[in-house]
């Protein structure tokens, strides 16, 4: 608007005074126009940044208030059984004695055992992915176990409970009890009926549920080895195996341990999946063929019908012990996956 | 020639197992969705989406459920959305070197996976107990807190892909920073931004372990959010651990629904993405 000023003052001439006058005021008017324009944007600017500075604050204050009422729904069931809670076995609603380990055990157990399962097959299909899968299906194959690991849990859950565990109880479970009934140790691993749920058939499940994420984690951090390396090993004639052996592998250790931790913390977490084929019992038991708990089955299933303050308080204190493992677990996982993302950049 | 025959050997015995390993995944996922898909379709019926949930032994279907998911989530996602993008506007664009975005990434990246029933139990603590009583809103306030990370993750990893010279030409006309972000770093990463908020909604819609013990579940219709409501998930839950078979019968109808929705959300989210890396 200013440019045009000069020229309408050309063409008018010099003018006389009260033009001047005029014009003199109309462009102070453009400039308390335009500094209030600016005025305003720098405003928007201003308020723009703090809000987004406010949101990215607010994600810390999730994490804390979590913590924080996690730690103070827990306080009662702190007070009256100290650290007891974690070591006791005890889970008595009538006599309000409580304690933690039943559940601590079968969440390490159950996690384990999905550990042992996933973590071969998903390496397994990760270097079959990015080495040996010819390539026309690498693509297909790759985004289909993308997707799944993205299927809700209870799916997982509710195949588990009505398709695996009477499959697991009629026809492997019983294999298993007479196959290793006279081996020691392994007599009271697989001891007992085979009730079809149970702490076996949740680990396996988590297994099943988990495998997608190790797998394509897995792939992605092979991915980020340089092709050179690669290449310079089967230069000097190395096979497929040596090259995932002694380039990929150890290129990728970092990432790999990274993914499978990250895989840990979904196992470790997980509800729904477990919570229908644990079998809800609260005690410890040698045998992975008897129904245990988790931590968080234990929780999805009592806890809306808990009675009583230290009731809840227990079961929100087991939640804390939960968020606590697995904010550990998933902790280092990240520093991990941070520290191998680092390398690739 | 012996150490080249049992380098040979090492290396058939380890690709082989590598082949037995990606069948034998691959066979479990693809007998899960089968089975999904068999048990799920018999029940499959007009009633599934026109009539409510019912008392046992009688026919029904699964209505109230249905909507009660579509508006938890909605709500949640309403919530979620604006303050997980406005978080990762801060980490990509103001704050990219700073501390903060170095801390709350890592917090983010914990949030990501952290537990989701632990989430129900904190919107329990602060919602649920000081209001006396279940309700639908804080349903979806738990929701709510599981899309955040998600958007969060999704919003920075695409503002950090739009070029820094798209934002520089913006700066050098004069645009102020604000409008830098929304008028050419959020136009440039439009069809990543959507991807984020379809892969939360993916995300959220399957979950349970967060409406257990906060939305609750509700045999009737209701549209009253300070109200318990039904959630698809939760449903699915009650209904596969009762004894009766047309309980189960919808469970299993109502997981095939959870599940072809989650597909479609997630297929929708990759075609954009995918068509998005295409044109550049």
């Amino acid at each position: 608007m200013l440019s045009i000023e000069p020229s309408r003052r050309e063409l008018n001439g010099a003018g006389d005074v009260s033009d001047i006058a005029l014009e003199q005021q109309a462009s102070q008017s453009v400039i308390v126009e335009r500094t209030r324009v600016l005025a305003r944007i720098a405003l928007v600017d201003r308020v723009f940044h703090q809000l987004t500075r406010a949101a990215a604050v607010v994600v810390l204050i999730i994490l804390g208030g979590v913590i924080v009422s996690l730690v103070h729904g827990s306080w009662p069931a702190m007070q009256a059984y100290g650290f007891g809670f974690l070591t006791s076995q005890a889970w008595n609603p009538v006599t309000e004695n409580f304690g933690a380990a039943a559940a601590i055990y079968g969440t390490l157990v159950t996690s384990i055992i999905a550990m042992v399962i996933a973590v071969p097959v998903g390496l397994g299909v990760a270097t079959f992915l990015t080495e040996l899968c010819p390539h026309a299906l690498r693509r297909p194959i790759g985004v289909a176990i993308e997707l799944l690991a993205g299927i809700p849990s209870i799916i997982y859950g509710i195949w588990g409970l009505f398709v695996l565990a009477p499959f697991l109880q009629s026809h492997v479970q019983p294999a298993l009890i007479s196959a290793f009934g006279d081996i020691p140790f392994f007599s009271t691993l697989f001891a007992g009926p085979p009730y079809g749920i149970g702490m076996l058939t949740a680990g396996f499940i988590l297994a099943i549920m988990v495998l997608p994420f190790i797998a394509s984690i897995s792939r992605d951090v092979f991915e980020t080895v340089p092709p050179v390396l690669k290449e310079a090993a089967w230069g000097i004639g190395a096979t497929t195996w040596e090259v995932m052996r002694y380039v990929v592998v150890p290129y990728t250790r970092v990432g790999v341990i990274g993914g499978m931790m990250l895989g840990l913390g979904r196992a470790l977490g997980e509800t729904m999946a477990v919570t229908f084929v644990i079998g809800n019992a609260h005690k410890i038991s040698g045998s992975l063929l008897a129904p245990g708990t988790t931590i968080s089955a234990t929780i999805a299933n009592e806890f809306t019908e808990a009675v009583g303050d230290l009731y809840t308080s227990a079961l929100i204190e087991l939640g804390l012990i939960l968020f606590v493992i697995t904010f550990f677990v998933l902790a280092l996982a990240r520093y991990m996956l941070m520290r191998i993302e680092q390398k690739s950049a | 020639m012996s150490l080249y025959a049992s380098r040979r050997g090492a290396n058939s015995v380890a690709t082989t197992l590598c082949w037995v390993a990606a069948v034998f995944g691959l066979s479990w996922l693809a007998l899960i969705l089968g089975s999904l898909v068999y048990e799920g379709v018999r029940g499959l019926s007009p009633a599934v989406f026109t009539e409510m949930t019912p008392p046992p032994g009688s026919q029904g279907g699964l209505l109230n459920a249905i909507a009660g998911s579509l508006v938890m989530t909605i709500i949640g996602v309403a919530i979620g959305t604006p303050l997980g993008m406005l978080a990762g506007t801060y980490m990509a664009e103001y704050g990219r070197y700073s501390k903060l975005t170095m801390v709350v990434r890592f917090i983010n990246d914990i949030l990501l996976s952290a537990p989701s029933i632990v989430i129900g139990l904190f919107v329990y603590t602060i919602l649920v107990h000081p209001m006396g009583h279940f309700s639908a809103i804080s349903g979806a306030v738990a929701l709510a807190l599981l899309v955040v990370p998600v958007v969060v993750r999704t919003t920075e990893d695409m503002l950090l892909l739009v070029p820094g010279s798209m934002r520089e030409a913006a700066s050098a006309l004069g645009a102020p920073r604000a409008h830098v972000v929304g008028k050419v770093a959020y136009r440039a990463a439009k069809a990543g931004l959507i991807t984020g908020v379809l892969l939360a909604v993916a995300r959220v819609s399957g979950e349970t372990a967060p409406l257990l013990f906060t939305a609750l579940n509700n045999q009737f219709w209701s549209s009253d959010l300070t109200a318990p409501m039904a959630s698809l998930p939760v449903v699915i839950f009650q209904f596969a651990l009762s004894p009766y078979k047309d309980w189960q019968q919808l469970a299993w109808t109502g997981a095939l629904l959870i599940t072809v929705a989650v597909l479609a959300l997630s297929i929708a989210a990759r075609a954009l993405s995918a068509g998005r890396r295409n044109s550049k």
